[in-house]
C-alpha cells in the first residue's frame, strides 16, 4: 500500500513528440485515481511511465518512499492489467495467475494453491484448467485482475479495464470493479477515455489534454466546478452550454437576458467584460412559459434519453461589434411528461449556484472557496 | 470471373453446342493436368517400386519382389552410418539455426534500428551465396585455415550460414504477430529477458520454429556440395554423398542399390514433415491460434 508522488515528470518520445509535460501528481495510499482524458492525451503514457514500461525523460516518480524513477519495471512492485488483458494464451487460467508466483521462484504446489485461491475470490473457480481463449470477455478480466492480486502489489495500473466488455458486462464490471479496490484497499490507478467511467468508479479524477494536467479532484469537483472549459466539455454525457456573457453592473447579460452573477464570481469581474457562461443542461429548469431571468429561445430538437429529454433551444447570441447578433444553441435536461415540440418557444432557468464563469477559458472564482487546488489551476494556466 | 468466356453478343451460339464445347475445354485440360502429374509421379513411383524389384531399370515397373536389394544395401560398410551422419550434421544445424534465428528475429522485431528492412533484404540476398558453389573456394580456404576441414562442425556452421538469414526472416514474421503486451505483462512482473523468451515468446511462435528447423533439416538432407568438399573420408559422409559412390566397378549407376538407398534416404523427411505438419502446422507465416 503506498501513495504515488510524481514531480515534473516529462516524457519526450523520439521524434520529439512530448507526451508528458512537467507533470506533478499525487496520488494517496489506498486511493481509486482515474486519469481521464481524450485520445493522445498522454493518459497511457503515465500509467506506462508508473509502471516502468516508458523510460522518463525527467522527474521523478516516488512509489511510497522509495525513488522508482530509474527502477526496471519488475522491481517497482506494481502490477499492471492490460486493456486486452494480454493472457498469455498457451497457459491455463491455473498458470495464468501463478505466473507473477513463478517468475519469484515459489514452488509449484504451493503456486498452484495461491492461484486456486486467488480464483476462488474472483468467482474463477471452475475454471482454473481452461485456456484464455476459452472464456468469456468478463472472465478474462477476472483472470487478468486475479493474476495481478496474486503477486499482492503495492500498486494496480489498470489500462482501461472495462473498454473491452460490451455495454451490459460493463456496468457490471464496473460495480464489481469498484467493490475489490474497496476491498482490498490497494492504491489503484485506472486510464479511460470515458467521462462516465471515471466519474462512477474514482476517488479522485486527473482530467488530461496535451500532455498536462488541466484539473484534479473528486467526480464531484469536476462535474460541478470544472476549472476551465476544456473539463466543462469533456466531463457529463452532454457537454455544458457555454454562452458569451457580458457584465453590466450586477447582472450578467447572457443571451440578451439578464442572469444574475455566480456567487463566487462577485467582486472578481469588472463592468463590461466578456466572459463565458457555462450552464449544465442538468441544472437548467425548463419552462414552457416566459420567467424572468430566463434564457429563451425556439425549440430546434428534442432528444429522448429514457427517463428524460434533451431539449436544444435555438437561443440570440450576445450582440459583437464584429460579427452583430449571433445565434446560439442551449441544451436543457427535460424530465418526462414535460417535453415541448419542435417549433415551441421555451425559457430556460438556471438553477441558483450552479451557473460558472470562465475568462480565458478558465474558471473564475474566489481562490479561497475554489473546490479545485490552487495550484493545478496555476499548473494549467502556465501553459 | 467469366468474361473471358461470355459469348460475343452479335453470334449467339445454341445450347449444344455451348455444351459440347464446355465438355471437350474439360477433357482437354483434365488431359493436361493428368500428364503433368504423371511427369511428376512416376519417378515417386519408380522410388516406391524399384526398391523391391530384382532387377530395377530406370523406368517403373511392376517388381518381381525381393528383399535382397536391402541385404546387400546393409552389406555396404558406410549406407547405414552415412544416414546417421545425415541426421548428425541436419539435428547441428537446425539447432543452430533455429536458436539463433529465433534470438535474432526476436530481436529485430522488438529492437527499432534504422534500415532494419533493408538488412534483412540484404542478408536474405547474399545467403544464397553463401552455400552456393560461387563461394565454394574462399569457403573452403576459410575452414582449412580455422582448422575446419573434415570436421562436422566446419560443415554445421557454413550450412548454418547459409540458412540463418532466410530462417531470421520468416520467424520475424512470426514474432511481429505476438502482441507486445504480453511480454510486457510478463515485464512488469519482473520476468527477465530470458525468462520471457522462454515462457512467452518461444510458446507462441512455437509453429514458426517447428517450420523453420523441418526446413533446416531438408536444406541440410539435401545438401551435396558442402559436405563433399570439407568431408574428406567416407566415414564421416552424409547420405547425400554416398549416393554418389553407389556405383559398379565399371562406372554404372547400381540401380539396385541406388533405389533402395534413395528409398531410404527419404523416408526420414517425410515422416518428419508428416509429424511436424500434424503436430503445429507447417507455415510460413505467423499469427496465434487462440
Amino acid at each position: 500500500m503506498s501513495a504515488i508522488t510524481m514531480r515534473e515528470l516529462t516524457k519526450v518520445y523520439p521524434g520529439g513528440v512530448r507526451a508528458l509535460d512537467a507533470l506533478d501528481l499525487e496520488i494517496a495510499d489506498g486511493e481509486f485515481f482515474a486519469l481521464l482524458g481524450p485520445s493522445g492525451c498522454g493518459k497511457t503514457t503515465l500509467l506506462r511511465t508508473i509502471a516502468g514500461l516508458e523510460v522518463a525523460s525527467g522527474g521523478s516518480v516516488r512509489i511510497g518512499e522509495r525513488d522508482v524513477t530509474n527502477l526496471p519495471p519488475g522491481k517497482r512492485d506494481v502490477a499492471m492489467v492490460f486493456q486486452d488483458y494480454a493472457l498469455f494464451p498457451h497457459m491455463t487460467v491455473r498458470d495464468n495467475i501463478a505466473y507473477p508466483l513463478r517468475i519469484k521462484k515459489v514452488d509449484r504446489r504451493s503456486r498452484g494453491s495461491k492461484a486456486a485461491d486467488t480464483a476462488d475470490e474472483l468467482g474463477l473457480s471452475g475454471l482454473l484448467e481452461r485456456r484464455p481463449g476459452q472464456l468469456s470477455g468478463g472472465q478474462q478480466q477476472r483472470v487478468a485482475l486475479a493474476r495481478a492480486m496474486a503477486c499482492h502489489p503495492q500498486v494496480f495500473l489498470l489500462d482501461e479495464p472495462l473498454s473491452n466488455l460490451d455495454a451490459r458486462l460493463r456496468l457490471e464490471a464496473r460495480t464489481f470493479l469498484k467493490r475489490l479496490q474497496r476491498e482490498l484497499g490497494v492504491t489503484t490507478v485506472f486510464v479511460t477515455h470515458d467521462q462516465a467511467e471515471a466519474l462512477a468508479l474514482a476517488d479522485r479524477i486527473a482530467v488530461m489534454e496535451g500532455g498536462r494536467i488541466r484539473q484534479v479532484g473528486t467526480p464531484t469537483e469536476v462535474f460541478r466546478r470544472p476549472a476551465n472549459t476544456f473539463v466543462a466539455g469533456f466531463i457529463g454525457s452532454t457537454p455544458m452550454n457555454l454562452i458569451d456573457a457580458r457584465v453590466r453592473g450586477d447582472e450578467l447579460s447572457v443571451a440578451r437576458a439578464g442572469l444574475p452573477l455566480p456567487d463566487d464570481a462577485r467582486g472578481q469581474v469588472t463592468d463590461g467584460e466578456r466572459l463565458v457562461y457555462g450552464i449544465r443542461p442538468e441544472y437548467l429548469d425548463y419552462s414552457p412559459t416566459a420567467v424572468p431571468g430566463a434564457l429563451t429561445g425556439e425549440v430546434v430538437v428534442v432528444e429522448n434519453l429514457g427517463s428524460v429529454s434533451l431539449v436544444s433551444l435555438d437561443v440570440p447570441g450576445e450582440d459583437t461589434e464584429e460579427t452583430g447578433p449571433g445565434r446560439t444553441s442551449v441544451q436543457v435536461v427535460v424530465a418526462e411528461g414535460g417535453e415541448p415540440e419542435p417549433g415551441d418557444t421555451g425559457w430556460a432557468v438556471p438553477r441558483p449556484g450552479r451557473s460558472l464563469l470562465y475568462r480565458d477559458g478558465n474558471l473564475v472564482t474566489a481562490a479561497a472557496t475554489a473546490g479545485v487546488p490552487a495550484p493545478r489551476a496555476d499548473a494549467a494556466a502556465r501553459s | 470471373m467469366t468474361t473471358g468466356t461470355a459469348p460475343a453478343p452479335t453470334t449467339e451460339p445454341t445450347g449444344p453446342t455451348v455444351a459440347v464445347r464446355h465438355l471437350l475445354a474439360q477433357i482437354g485440360r483434365y488431359t493436361f493436368l493428368c500428364a503433368v502429374l504423371a511427369f511428376f509421379a512416376l519417378p515417386l513411383l519408380w522410388l516406391a517400386t524399384a526398391p523391391f524389384d530384382d532387377t530395377p531399370t530406370v523406368t517403373a515397373s511392376l517388381p518381381r519382389f525381393t528383399l535382397d536389394n536391402f541385404r546387400a544395401l546393409l552389406d555396404n560398410p558406410y549406407a547405414l552410418s552415412s544416414l546417421l551422419n545425415s541426421v548428425y550434421l541436419a539435428a547441428g544445424t537446425a539447432a543452430l539455426v533455429v536458436t539463433f534465428a529465433a534470438l535474432a528475429a526476436y530481436a529485430l522485431s522488438r529492437v527499432r534500428v534504422p534500415g532494419r528492412d533493408a538488412l534483412l533484404y540484404g542478408l536474405l540476398l547474399l545467403s544464397s551465396i553463401v552455400t552456393g558453389t560461387a563461394t565454394m573456394v574462399p569457403l573452403f580456404e576459410l575452414a582449412f585455415r580455422l582448422n575446419l576441414i573434415d570436421s562436422r562442425l566446419g560443415v554445421i556452421l557454413i550450412l548454418s550460414g547459409g540458412l540463418l538469414p532466410a530462417a531470421i526472416f520468416i520467424l520475424k514474421d512470426f514474432m511481429d504477430s505476438t502482441p507486445t503486451s504480453y511480454e510486457e505483462s510478463a515485464r512488469v512482473f519482473g520476468a527477465s529477458p530470458l525468462q520471457i523468451m522462454r515462457h512467452i515468446v518461444v510458446p507462441l511462435v512455437r509453429p514458426g520454429l517447428a517450420t523453420v528447423g523441418v526446413w533446416a533439416v531438408a536444406n541440410v538432407w539435401g545438401n551435396f556440395l558442402v559436405p563433399f568438399l570439407l568431408l574428406r573420408g567416407p566415414d564421416k559422409a552424409p547420405a547425400a554423398v554416398i549416393m554418389y559412390t553407389l556405383y559398379t566397378e565399371g562406372g554404372q549407376a547400381d540401380l539396385r542399390l541406388l533405389s533402395t538407398f534413395s528409398l531410404l534416404y527419404s523416408l526420414p523427411v517425410a515422416l518428419m514433415f508428416v509429424f511436424v505438419s500434424s503436430r503445429y502446422g507447417f507455415r510460413f507465416h505467423g499469427g496465434i491460434k487462440r
